[in-house]
């Protein structure tokens, strides 16, 4: 009788399994690295192969090059200052955007303004590299970073000099913030037109214009939903690869010391180190890459997960 | 200073001043926002689409790649090939778990199951990616290939495809099903025969948009696919396959003329087929209401 529902209820099944699979794969191929590298992984800054050419050792019980330590300190800290600078300033970016779509605009215009806003998130992660590649970092590197440094630089010494050739934290900080813009900037300008129009008359018939509806009365009401979508924001930032990689400059064991400073990321990283830990007889560096791909992995379900708790409380998600 | 206004209420002038600065201080910030996301926006492609068209030409579509030069022939066979057998294994699976959390998800069991797609959505496409190199290329043996690339990228839309499903038949209305049911339909039959024909447009629009996001994706196939010079030969394993979006990344870092070309018509095409598709969605959804 209801063999159709178990047959697509097994299928459903799928989905939750892939997300702890995926999980439990991660953590049974990495848990030699995990035993190897301890607390330290989190806590050093030294990512290192070890001696190519020497015999492997026995260290903690695992089979390991001389001299292999991996620490991702760095990584850890160029994964959350790229995210929260693209946070910072897609933000107010974001809130803005939706305030000129919800109430600046009306009828053919609005709708094409939406669709321009909806298409940035369209355009693929590499593409977006290639033009923070080729455009942005000169254009940063050559006349905002040294303006920037002549200015704030004077207050705040984090923007002082040196200001480097473009490549490095702030970029990535920029060209992720971007990215996330229309995310943050789409579902608050479905959640404001979705408010009761009586509050928007009540408003207006007490005297006040657009924007101090806006201002006064639309935009509190929307204080979960413009938290629960930066979160969501935020969690994309940390996963992003392509872009990142092609303007962050790619560091290796060091924390960025100003803004301009080259920096790497966990996504960008795995990617970018493939290559040289396959050279690793013991295969402990693949492995070791695979902790890292957990411990994003661990972040972003946090992430989002307190992102997807938020927007359901706030009644945006069933 | 003040007036009085006709009911004898006073007006204070300088406040009446100075909110009409701060709500036209407040239009000037958004739309200055909104100008420089659409700038943004409108450099990026056009950026894309002049460089692009530029180092297009007939042979971009002729001939495969040859070291950092050549055509791009492989890349789009590739990246079309790999895309659609992911659509294959996604779309299916997606739509019946759609089914499934729309009709049936209303107890704890489904709630964890859409709390867990919806995060699903948000983990790193590089994790799938390094999840897909552990699983099928080294542990199955597949090496980089077809199957372990599109297999990796069907994991990757299936959450889109399965919530934009389950968020279409949820919005049918009740009568229809109680029609259906009304007429001696089996739960098969309504789902199948009223449900879905109904609610095919939006299906379809989500069933594109996942397609869409798979054509502009890079990290994950960087770890399952990797690359070739040639065209796909039909293996599914054992075979890397070319791809634009690797083209972009890789040739764009190269120190040659040639190699940038190739960079910059490869970006052009895929966001091309990434604009016509979500154009095509949004048309397909907006026609319908």
């Amino acid at each position: 009788m209801f063999r159709f529902r178990w047959a697509v209820g097994g299928i459903a099944v799928l989905l939750p399994l892939s997300l702890l699979v995926i999980a439990g794969f991660l953590l049974q191929y990495s848990w030699p690295a995990i035993q190897f590298n301890g607390l330290g992984f989190l806590l050093n800054n030294d990512w290192n192969l070890g001696r190519m050419y020497g015999n492997p050792v026995t260290v903690r019980g695992e089979l390991v090059l001389p001299g292999a330590s991996y620490g991702v300190l760095f990584l850890i800290g160029g994964t959350l200052l790229s995210s929260l600078i693209a946070i910072a300033l897609a933000l107010p970016l974001g809130v803005l955007s939706a305030v000129f779509l919800s109430a600046g605009l009306r009828g053919v215009a609005r709708a094409a303004a939406s669709f321009l806003v909806e298409l940035l998130a369209a355009v693929p992660s590499v593409v977006y590299g290639l033009w923070g590649y080729v455009v942005l970092i000169p254009f940063l590197g050559h006349h905002l970073y040294p303006l920037l440094a002549d200015t704030l630089g004077r207050i705040f010494p984090a923007f002082a000099e040196p200001t480097g050739s473009g490549y490095g934290l702030f970029t990535a900080g920029i060209l992720l913030s971007f990215m996330i813009v229309p995310l943050i900037a789409a579902t608050l300008r479905d959640a404001l037109d979705a408010t009761d129009s009586a509050l928007r008359e009540s408003g207006v018939a007490l005297g006040a214009s657009r924007i101090e509806v806006m201002r006064h009365i639309l935009l509190p009401g929307q204080r979960t939903v413009i938290a629960g979508a930066s979160i969501l924001a935020l969690g994309r930032a940390l996963g992003e690869t392509m872009a990142v990689l092609m303007v962050s400059g790619n560091a290796l064991n060091i924390l960025p010391k100003n803004i301009y400073d080259p920096v790497s990321t966990m996504a960008a990283f795995i990617v970018s180190q493939l290559d040289s830990a396959m050279q690793d007889p013991t295969g402990m560096a693949v492995r070791s890459l695979a902790e890292v791909a957990l411990l994003l992995m661990a972040i972003s379900v946090l992430v989002n997960g307190a992102a997807q708790t938020l927007l359901w409380l706030s009644g945006r998600r069933a | 200073m003040s007036a009085v206004t006709p009911t004898g209420r006073r007006i204070d002038r300088a406040r009446l001043r100075r909110r009409r600065f701060i709500d036209l201080a407040y239009w000037f910030a958004v739309a200055a926002a909104f100008t420089l996301l659409a700038f943004v926006l409108l450099h990026i492609l056009g950026y894309v689409f002049v460089r692009g068209v530029q180092s297009l030409g007939l042979e971009t579509f002729t001939t495969d790649t040859q070291g950092l030069a050549g055509g791009l022939r492989n890349a789009i066979l590739g990246s079309l090939e790999l895309s659609g057998f992911a659509l294959l294994l996604a779309a299916p699976i997606g739509v019946s778990a759609g089914i499934y959390l729309s009709e049936w998800g209303g107890g704890w069991v489904g709630r964890i199951a859409r709390f867990m797609s919806d995060v699903l959505v948000g983990v790193p496409s590089i994790v799938l990616g390094y999840f897909g190199y552990i699983t099928m290329v080294l542990y199955l043996g597949w090496q980089f290939s077809m199957a372990a690339g599109a297999i990796t990228l069907a994991i990757l839309m299936l959450p889109y495809i399965a919530r934009t499903s389950e968020m279409a038949l949820r919005a049918q209305p009740w009568s229809l099903r109680e029609a259906a049911y009304a007429l001696g339909a089996g739960e098969r039959r309504v789902v199948l025969r009223a449900l879905l024909p109904a609610a095919r447009g939006p299906i379809f629009t989500g069933i594109l948009l996942a397609l869409a996001i798979s054509l502009g994706e890079t990290a994950p196939l960087i770890y399952t696919v990797n690359w070739s010079n040639y065209s796909w030969n039909g293996h599914f394993t054992h075979e890397p396959v070319a791809y634009l979006t690797y083209v972009i990344w890789s040739y764009i870092g190269e120190p040659y003329a040639s190699a940038h070309k190739l960079a910059y018509a490869a970006a052009l095409l895929i966001t091309l087929m990434v604009l016509v598709i979500n154009l095509g969605a949004r048309a397909l959804l907006w026609r319908r209401r």
